[in-house]
């Protein structure tokens, strides 16, 4: 524990005022601790990485470590991010999203940022609700669950957010819950080296907004169900489909190597200039 | 034949007004373009695509909308690039929320606006000057911002390159404002060598990182802006920040960034102020015009002097800040002034509020589509 402690205490910024913004039992502290581990573990020097979050309780993250880190608009943290890789290629840029800035408004933005397959890692907290705005419905919010804007339940079906980076054409996809720390860990390293566009889903509880909601008594019934309903994928392929209806799968889902587009942007331009008269 | 005299040679090409905002873009060292396209700003996208790839580190790249466009142009710019993007109305109104972003993290960038006739997808391939107010006011919350115009071919490769010098010595986004007139006439252009060419590039910091503030105030109000990635590990946010960057609500703290941000663009208002004047000494009735319109009235003055009509032109190339104190003098000097531009009245509306009811107004508008002619101007000034 102590070890812990000290290695957090490397990457936190000691200009920046505390208490952190995030209520208690929040899965997004958790995220961050797997970060800095999956960082340090990999002995990547802090000048090399960028952080890019969106807007809400995830895009309140990055300013607490001491990285270079991009507060961006709602839902645009991507495309940010895409302007950063492509000036310079050499960095190593994280984008931190939550499940609306992912999926509702910046929906759009995935899709594209997965297609043109650009070297970022992305991580998506993906909590099934607006958490920092109120307890509004977000398009991961799944069926019949109760938010402010959903007080007779939902009637839209939600986005697997995993499933439609992989349909996009990422390189390398992975979900787990805030439960599985080391699991959480292993997958956020090997997105980090990973080429190409990673995503990788965080199911993190959100028991001020949606927990209360939903029948989930105390902040550790919520931990309880992701503990109880992470399904590695292997297992939950083998599953009948009435007990797929309310597990997570968790795991690896899609790991390619094709090369980035920065990659191939930097060997076209090459070609132009080595090349060409 | 007598031997022609050793002079230096200038680039000379026949290109059209995007084209020419390329060159001055790839003069001023501009090296990274996002855009999506939208008539009749493509061709900027177009040239862009076909030259920066030979560049050592040139990068263009087509986004999916325009928002993640100046999202692209505001992330490469963090990293050290001059980068620009262009658009046309309906991308220009998806922009504004950007524009907001790069004003308050004061971020250098570029913005061609080629103006097409509006609202909404109005005539796309029809001149207008109708997004004046907006590239000021546009974005929402209180912010300066610096809006620039260009009325002839040459003139959009020289604004452009000015564009980039304030938006690097100021740290702030500049919206360059062209017609779809200007944008598609074709003319010969010379272009400077890039030694003649005054280029300015951002201030890099001289400490070392543990002494870097990134939003400190100093004389100028601009702080030094480091690349990411080169050891000053700071924090950029939309939110309102204090020096360090981070996210603050004291009032005090707000109030300092805010006016600070002001001061920047206002202490420096005459270098920033360009403006022509043509035969203004001995004005009697001056035309305040910008933009493609510019052009047709400077044939009005010529044509009115003809008839013995002491008329002159101010010629605006920086719109905002509106150039005040120029516009104060040729009001005072005249018994009255003619603001003709294509759209209800927009620049009109500044110059009544600089007049504050000195001198007669006149106002010359016109929303079809069409330019105003130097013919309809010279009839607006006959009459009176």
């Amino acid at each position: 524990m102590a070890k812990v402690t000290q290695l957090i205490h490397n990457y936190l910024r000691h200009t920046k005022k505390f208490p952190h913004v995030f209520c208690p039992g929040c899965g997004h502290g958790i995220v961050l601790g797997s970060l800095i581990r999956s960082v340090h573990s990999m002995n990547i020097p802090k000048d090399d990485i960028v952080v890019v979050a969106g807007i809400g309780c995830s895009g309140r993250i990055p300013v607490y470590v001491d990285f270079n880190t991009v507060h961006t608009t709602h839902g645009r943290a991507l495309t940010f991010a895409t302007g950063i890789k492509l000036a310079n290629p050499r960095l190593k840029v994280i984008v931190i999203m939550g499940d609306g800035d992912a999926l509702s408004i910046g929906g759009n933005h995935l899709i594209h940022a997965a297609r043109r397959n650009i070297g970022l890692t992305t991580l998506v907290l993906n909590n099934h609700i607006y958490g920092m705005t109120g307890g509004q419905s977000s398009s991961t919010t799944p069926f019949g669950c109760y938010s402010t804007t959903t007080p007779f339940g939902q009637m839209e079906k939600e986005f697997d957010i995993a499933e439609v980076t992989r349909a996009c054409g990422a390189n390398f996809v992975a979900r787990a819950t805030v439960m599985q720390a080391n699991l959480m860990d292993r997958l956020i390293s090997t997105a980090l080296e990973h080429p190409g566009f990673n995503l990788v889903e965080l199911i993190t509880p959100c028991h001020t907004q949606f927990g209360r909601k939903n029948k989930y008594k105390t902040t550790v019934d919520m931990y309880k169900w992701l503990k109880k309903n992470a399904t590695p994928i292997e297992k939950y392929r083998e599953l009948p489909p009435e007990k797929q209806k309310d597990r997570i799968s968790t795991g690896i889902f899609v790991q390619k190597d094709c090369a980035g587009l920065e990659q191939r942007y930097i060997e076209a331009r090459q070609k132009l200039t080595g090349g060409g008269k | 034949m007598p031997p022609k005299a050793k002079k230096k040679r200038q680039n000379e090409v026949f290109a059209l007004g995007n084209e020419a905002v390329v060159e001055g873009a790839l003069l001023a060292g501009c090296d990274f373009y996002a855009g999506y396209p939208i008539t009749p700003s493509t061709e900027i996208a177009e040239e862009m695509a076909r030259r920066l790839p030979f560049l050592e580190n040139g990068v263009f790249i087509q986004m999916e909308d325009e928002i993640a466009s100046l999202g692209t142009v505001i992330g490469a710019s963090l990293a050290g690039r001059k980068a620009m993007t262009a658009t046309s109305g309906p991308g220009f109104s998806l922009m504004q929320e950007h524009i907001g972003y790069a004003c308050i993290t004061e971020v250098p960038l570029v913005l061609v606006n080629v103006m097409r006739a509006g609202p909404s997808t109005g005539m796309p391939t029809s001149p207008a000057q109708g997004d004046v107010q907006q590239a000021r006011w546009g974005t929402h919350g209180d912010h300066p911002i610096i809006v620039l115009s260009a009325g002839d071919v040459q003139e959009c490769l020289e604004m452009t390159v000015t564009a980039f010098n304030f938006a690097e010595k100021y740290r702030t986004p500049v919206i360059l404002l062209l017609d779809e007139i200007t944008a598609h006439t074709r003319e010969k252009i010379s272009i400077p060598d890039p030694e003649d060419a005054f280029i300015y590039s951002r201030l890099l910091p001289s400490m070392p990182p543990e002494w870097y503030m990134p939003f400190e105030d100093n004389m100028r109000g601009v702080s030094a802006m480091p690349p990411v990635g080169t050891g000053y590990r700071y924090h950029v946010t939309g939110l309102t920040h204090d020096d360090h960057g981070y996210p603050t609500s004291k009032p005090k703290e707000v109030e300092h960034f805010v006016y600070r941000l002001f001061r920047k663009i206002d202490q420096f208002f005459y270098d920033i102020q360009l403006v022509d004047e043509v035969q203004c000494e001995d004005a009697d009735c001056c035309i305040i015009a910008y933009g493609c319109v510019a052009r047709s009235a400077e044939l009005a003055v010529q044509l009115a002097r003809e008839q013995g009509e002491k008329v002159g032109l101010l010629k605006l190339r920086t719109l905002f800040p509106f150039p005040r104190p120029i516009v104060e003098k040729m009001i005072r000097q005249c018994s009255s002034v003619l603001v003709p531009e294509m759209n209800m009245g927009q620049i009109s509306r500044e110059v009544k509020r600089v007049n504050n009811g000195q001198t007669k107004v006149l106002t010359l508008n016109r929303i079809d589509g069409q330019i105003i002619t130097p013919g309809e101007i010279l009839k607006k000034i006959l009459k009176g």
